[in-house]
């Protein structure tokens, strides 16, 4: 039944985009240099191009964003998209009838794509499979599985920063457990051939078999960011202290807090990114999130660019796959 | 003159395991109950003849759980869709967890599915009472009146007594009156909100996970609690390769625990549920590929001692969800027989042994006389083509419930005929 390959059409080209799992080198490749070259619109006078004209993009976001919602939008409206949001509620709407049925109404106004982001890992899947044949989805967050846009746009920052992948170390810094934006960036820096991904974290903040995930683990932040070239630093949700996976913020920045001091461990242009948004003084000191090694706003003008390409490969693959 | 009450089952190959009994012969029933076997009593006419020639006659299959939805959940199910299910997977005896609504944890509602299951005359429906009041886990239930009601055990199903205290006051007050508790073993503080094994898939796909530890911490207090209470534990659908490992412990030191498992924790792992196939989710989660051989070699050994459907039929809207949004369970009654058959094909288990553990094997656990063909027992077989190969597609499955990971499977084994107290409930139409 399970089918990893439900965002690839007959020809391979992108249908839907849920995960990096299960796609390749190329494709992901491919993605950075759309985006490359759609840098450049943001730049102009007029911030459009028309190649989704006539296309109605909507954003259905059963949790609560404001940056990605905002990207995401930006990015379809520089395509020249039309685009409806829809935020909902998923304290009232938290059964999956509900989101079939919501599903349903929103195909019936002919709508080309969903932007879906969800409580639950797999949500997204669901929604690509429950979907008309004419429809692309793009996963913005699916529980704790993938936020592939994200990490993609994290690999468009590091790329413009260090270039290839190979000989590159870099560290994911924090609650990986609970992540999407970590899953998703360790199997695009796995797949784009980055020679060495770190994990570092309490082990209550790691999920139990993460290493068969292809990455070094440690739990000493100076032991792991020792010689990195990128430092991705997650941000840490005062939940966790409720849950007893740790004692304290206090006790959390004390061995796992970036500082300034800490981050000479790594290599002097070592850059520093966070998928935002950050908790100052809890996982990142100001003065390291506001420095010269510092990528983290560069992120979120990249993100519209990466998204714009996403948009356009999912769109283009349906143009040439014929569905219509 | 040929009675219509008797019923001759020729030349089939009858395999008894409890009568370690496996040979070509005849069956000859009247009465409700079986009269002889090989030789033909005088005076015995049969009104219908069975030919079993090239088939496997054995007794009706025992299955220790399968819930069947009624009362309160008719909209997934009934007694009536579930037992016609049941009779045509060879199942004649079916024990059915409390958690309905209400829930069977006084004699009433106890009286009421058995009496409901009676007037369908498919199978025999044998309710297990609830361990503590509305399954809370505060106050016991009144478990010698639900015994006297029908009741074969005493269960807290799926919601696990977290209080100690309150187990221990559960199995030492079962114990009293010799009723045998069935312990879902699962520490639910463990188990949290997950929905998938902990293992690689689910760090992978995000899945909230629940531990082998949640299982296996509560088999060790279990049977320390049994060891304490002298009570019998029987431990319901185990997961867990280390928790075979220490229930062979407690019963290799004599203590009175037992267990079964759910016949698709033998075939599928963890692996099955990319691709977040919701049909996959079941509850225990399905675990690794060294689990499931463990559940295999246990099943083997005998220290596992039944194989069981653990049928939860739904609607389709239960699995129409994100994967952890979803309801957890599979419709399994029509799978049961020859998913055990596949044990044998691949070299887990001789036959024999295969249906002990669908028919005696369950019945010794339940102190219940059935799963057996004595001469005077109550005539339940099970007839099969063992060589039948079969599709398994929602048109083909009787059961409310197309809720089943193993749609599109070819199977082998194929139930013919169904006699439950000497009449056939099923019959399979050329």
């Amino acid at each position: 039944m399970s089918d990893q390959n439900i965002q690839l059409n007959e020809d391979g080209r992108l249908k839907h985009f849920l995960t990096i799992d299960g796609l390749n080198k190329t494709l992901l490749t491919e993605i950075l240099d759309t985006a490359e070259s759609f840098t450049g619109v943001s730049e102009r006078t007029v911030k459009k191009v028309p190649l989704l004209r006539g296309k109605v993009i909507c954003n259905l976001f059963f949790e609560n964003s404001t940056r990605t919602r905002t990207t995401f939008e930006v990015a379809a409206k520089r395509l020249s998209a039309d685009v409806l949001n829809l935020n909902i509620n998923t304290s009232a709407t938290a059964k999956g009838e509900t989101l079939l049925d919501t599903l349903r109404n929103l195909e019936a106004m002919h709508v080309d794509m969903f932007v879906v982001r969800h409580a639950d890992s797999g949500a997204a899947h669901f929604i690509a499979n429950h979907s008309a044949p004419h429809v692309s989805v793009i996963n913005a967050g699916d529980g704790r599985h993938s936020h592939p846009t994200q990490a993609m746009l994290d690999m468009f920052t590091i790329r413009r920063h260090k270039g290839e992948f190979t000989g590159l170390r870099v560290a994911i810094v924090g609650d990986i457990m609970h992540s999407r934006v970590a899953r998703s960036q360790i199997l695009a820096l796995n797949l784009l051939g980055t020679s060495e991904v770190r994990v570092i974290a309490p082990r209550t903040l790691l999920p139990a078999h993460v290493r068969t995930m292809g990455v070094h683990v440690y739990h000493d932040l100076m032991e792991g960011i020792k010689d990195v070239d990128v430092i991705i630093m997650l941000r840490l949700q005062k939940e966790r202290m409720r849950g007893a996976l740790l004692p304290s913020e206090h006790e959390y920045f004390q061995l796992f807090g970036l500082t300034q001091a800490r981050l000479a461990a790594a290599k002097p242009d070592a850059i520093v990114m966070h998928p935002g948004p950050i908790n100052r003084g809890v996982e990142i000191d100001s003065v390291v999130a506001d420095g010269p090694q510092s990528v983290i706003l560069q992120q979120v003008s990249f993100g519209i660019a990466v998204r714009m390409a996403i948009m356009s490969m999912t769109m283009g693959a349906q143009a040439q796959g014929g569905a219509r | 003159m040929s009675n219509a009450r008797q019923i001759l089952i020729r030349n089939g190959r009858l395999i008894d395991p409890a009568n370690a009994i496996d040979t070509v012969t005849d069956i000859y029933i009247a009465d409700k109950r079986i009269l002889a076997i090989g030789e033909q009593p005088e005076g015995f006419v049969p009104g219908r003849v069975i030919d079993a020639t090239n088939k496997i006659v054995c007794p009706g299959l025992v299955d220790l759980s399968a819930r069947l939805r009624e009362p309160g959940l008719e909209h997934k199910a009934n007694i009536g869709s579930e037992t016609k299910a049941a009779a045509k997977g060879g199942i004649t005896t079916l024990c059915f967890p409390p958690d309905t609504d209400p829930v069977i944890d006084t004699p009433a509602v106890a009286t009421l599915v058995i009496r409901r299951a009676q007037r369908e005359r498919n199978a025999r429906v044998l309710p297990y009472g609830a361990m503590t009041q509305g399954l809370a886990g505060e106050q016991l239930s009144e478990m010698v009146a639900l015994k006297r009601a029908g009741c074969i055990a005493v269960t807290n199903a799926y919601m696990p007594i977290a209080n100690t205290l309150i187990e221990r006051r559960a199995l030492e007050y079962a114990a009293t009156f010799g009723i045998i508790a069935v312990l879902r073993p699962e520490d639910r503080h463990l188990r949290d909100n997950g929905c998938a094994h902990e293992g690689p898939v689910s760090s992978r796909l995000g899945l909230p996970a629940i531990p082998e530890a949640a299982e296996t911490v509560a088999v060790a207090r279990d049977i320390a609690l049994a060891e304490h209470t002298g009570c019998h534990v029987h431990f319901r659908s185990l997961s867990s390769g280390t928790a075979v490992r220490i229930l062979e412990q407690g019963q290799q030191n004599r203590l009175p625990v037992t267990a079964d498992v759910a016949v698709h924790q033998l075939h599928l792992t963890e692996m099955d549920i990319e691709g977040f196939d919701s049909n996959c989710h079941v509850q225990p989660p399905l675990r690794s590929l060294t689990d499931r051989d463990a559940l295999r070699s246990g099943l083997a050994k005998g220290v596992i001692g039944a194989i069981c459907s653990d049928h939860q039929p739904h609607e389709p809207d239960a699995k129409e969800a994100p994967f952890p949004a979803t309801e957890p369970g599979i419709s399994g009654l029509e799978t049961l027989l020859p998913l055990t058959l596949k044990l044998v094909d691949e070299g887990v288990m001789p036959l024999t042994t295969a249906i002990a553990r669908l028919t005696c094997g369950p019945a010794d656990i339940m102190g219940l006389p059935y799963g057996r063909l004595n001469t005077g027992a109550s005539a339940d077989i099970c007839i099969f083509d063992p060589d039948k190969h079969w599709i398994v597609t929602p048109q083909n499955l009787i059961s409310a419930g197309h809720n089943t990971p193993f749609l599109g499977w070819e199977l082998t084994g194929e139930v013919t005929h169904t006699l439950f107290e000497g009449n056939i409930v099923f019959e399979r139409k050329e």
